[in-house]
């Protein structure tokens, strides 16, 4: 097996003419995408358009039909590399939170840190409380995820993915199984992360967080990318019409 | 005169109320009570079961159950996983093995495991004598049916489970044991401490293995007893022994329905 060196100076993730299919149904069809580091990339689209199938590409939970994804130079859809590793390097917040339910927060904070990167109790605890306090939760630490709100849980879920030390994050359209009200913490802590340098690929429907913390702005619809650019460029002024077309009815 | 629905319904369980009460009032004048207790709950044939009948009946019947369900709980583990396996003849194995057991009498395997085996293999026999073959016959038996449902916990556990394990870099056996079994084992202790009940009847098929005074379980002791005595009441002993072990079991199975309803 051969060992995963991080090349320092290639972009965090880099997607090269990726397709993806269920069956038949061709989901993604030639996506080039770079994110460099220390960048937010924001996904828009409407809903069947790939995104999310994309952002599982990144770290291989969907593995891709064809074509190539780098994380830090190194190709992880090369079958001699341990998606294992690569994974732990790339935290991932889903829609649905899943958090383990069976387990207490810390609990959740710790079990990968020991089970993956062998952590001592002490460590790993320490870790987790660091963690926990950036998100706001510190208070919460013996709670069971069933005890929390959604928009805790889901800050559970962004500190527990933060405390395996990623050196990027991927949000699955994070803030939309939330009710309205708790959407703005969760949006406040991502916020935080930008500007602490974290690299962050964001499948989104907040246009309000990609217009103020997003690097750059990808559009997507039916499998490929129609647009991107500067996100107050792109939301203000698109140029292709089923960007056009999109943005009318979010915005 | 046309009675409104409601009140034909009035009536009408007013009538089933009378004959209930009617029966029981017959019962009680025209039974024979002196031998229906002489027969059923004789106090001096049940003291001339004790202390074997749970000294050794009631704790062989134990023994016998707890060894088939542990190894039968560990098979059906093994059975499950293969059975959800992407390797197509682990399933193939798997589903041949369960559908055998499921579909055969347990007192076939029992005999199978007892003298077919000397038959077929003369000199050899399954290790652990009488125990040994409880063990397996009834681990085999019990073993088929969990794991079906053992299966079905661990389809139960959403797929959002496995993918944030995987995602946090865990591999796909550990997030199998660390995330996805505890959490399979929750949803399905109802259905397998039905299982438990069900095999502590079955441990009843050890009967035909031969037993001795030491060996002997509840049913065989109670029939021996009834026919030494000519009495029903060691059947009836016997039969309220089972009831010790099964009634707190579903008690335990309606108490953790209770919780899981409560926590959802």
């Amino acid at each position: 097996m051969s060992e995963l060196h991080a090349d320092p100076d290639a972009p965090a993730i880099e997607v090269r003419d990726l397709h993806k299919s269920f069956g038949a149904n061709e989901v993604l069809k030639g996506i080039d995408l770079e994110v460099d580091n220390g960048d937010v990339v924001c996904v828009i689209g409407p809903s069947g358009s790939g995104k999310s199938t994309l952002l599982r590409c990144v770290n291989l939970l969907e593995e891709p039909t064809s074509g190539d994804v780098y994380v830090e130079g190194i190709q992880v859809t090369d079958p001699d590399i341990d998606v294992d590793k690569v994974r732990a390097r790339i935290g991932m917040v889903f829609q649905q939170f899943n958090l383990f339910p069976h387990l207490s927060v810390l609990r959740n904070l710790t079990i990968s840190q020991q089970r993956v990167k062998k952590r001592g109790k002490d460590e790993s605890t320490e870790v987790a409380k660091r963690n926990l306090d950036r998100v706001g939760l510190s208070d919460k630490i013996d709670a069971f995820p069933a005890h929390l709100s959604g928009g805790q849980q889901q800050r559970v879920a962004i500190a527990r993915a933060l405390s395996m030390d990623p050196d990027m994050m991927l949000f699955d359209e994070v803030t939309s199984a939330l009710d309205p009200e708790l959407v703005g913490d969760v949006l406040a802590v991502m916020k935080q992360l930008a500007t602490e340098g974290m690299t962050m690929m964001v499948v989104t429907h907040e246009m309000g967080f990609a217009r103020e913390v997003g690097d750059n702005l990808v559009f997507m619809d039916d499998g490929v990318i129609v647009e991107e650019g500067d996100p107050r460029a792109v939301l203000s002024d698109p140029q292709h019409e089923r960007t056009q077309e999109f943005l009318s009815k979010v915005l | 005169m046309a009675l409104s629905p409601r009140r034909r319904a009035r009536v009408s369980r007013g009538i089933q109320y009378a004959v209930l009460v009617l029966a029981v009032l017959l019962a009680v004048a025209f039974a024979d009570w002196g031998t229906i207790q002489n027969q059923f709950f004789n106090i001096d044939k049940v003291g001339t079961m004790l202390p074997d009948v749970f000294a050794v009946a009631l704790k062989n019947t134990i023994l016998y159950t707890a060894c088939g369900f542990a190894f039968g709980l560990v098979l059906g583990l093994v059975l499950a996983l293969m059975r959800l396996s992407p390797v197509g003849p682990y399933r193939w194995v798997s589903t041949g093995i369960i559908e055998f057991f499921r579909g055969v009498p347990a007192l076939v395997v029992f005999i199978a495991f007892d003298v077919g085996i000397s038959f077929a293999f003369p000199g050899y026999a399954v290790p652990g004598d009488k125990l040994g073959i409880a063990t397996v016959s009834l681990g085999l038996v019990g073993g088929a049916y969990m794991a079906e449902t053992i299966r079905a916990g661990i389809q139960a556990v959403p797929k959002g489970q496995m993918e944030a394990a995987r995602s946090l870099g865990m591999s796909h056996t550990r997030a199998m044991i660390s995330i996805v079994i505890p959490q399979a084992f929750r949803i399905i202790l109802p259905p397998l401490t039905n299982e438990l009940i069900l095999l502590t009847k079955d441990s009843s098929l050890v009967y035909v293995l031969g037993y001795t005074s030491a060996t002997v379980e509840l049913t065989a002791f109670g029939r021996e007893t009834l026919n030494q005595e000519k009495n029903l009441t060691p059947l009836v002993a016997i039969a309220f022994c089972y009831l010790l072990i099964t009634i707190p079991l579903s008690i335990l199975v309606r108490r953790m329905e209770a919780r899981a309803g409560k926590a959802r």
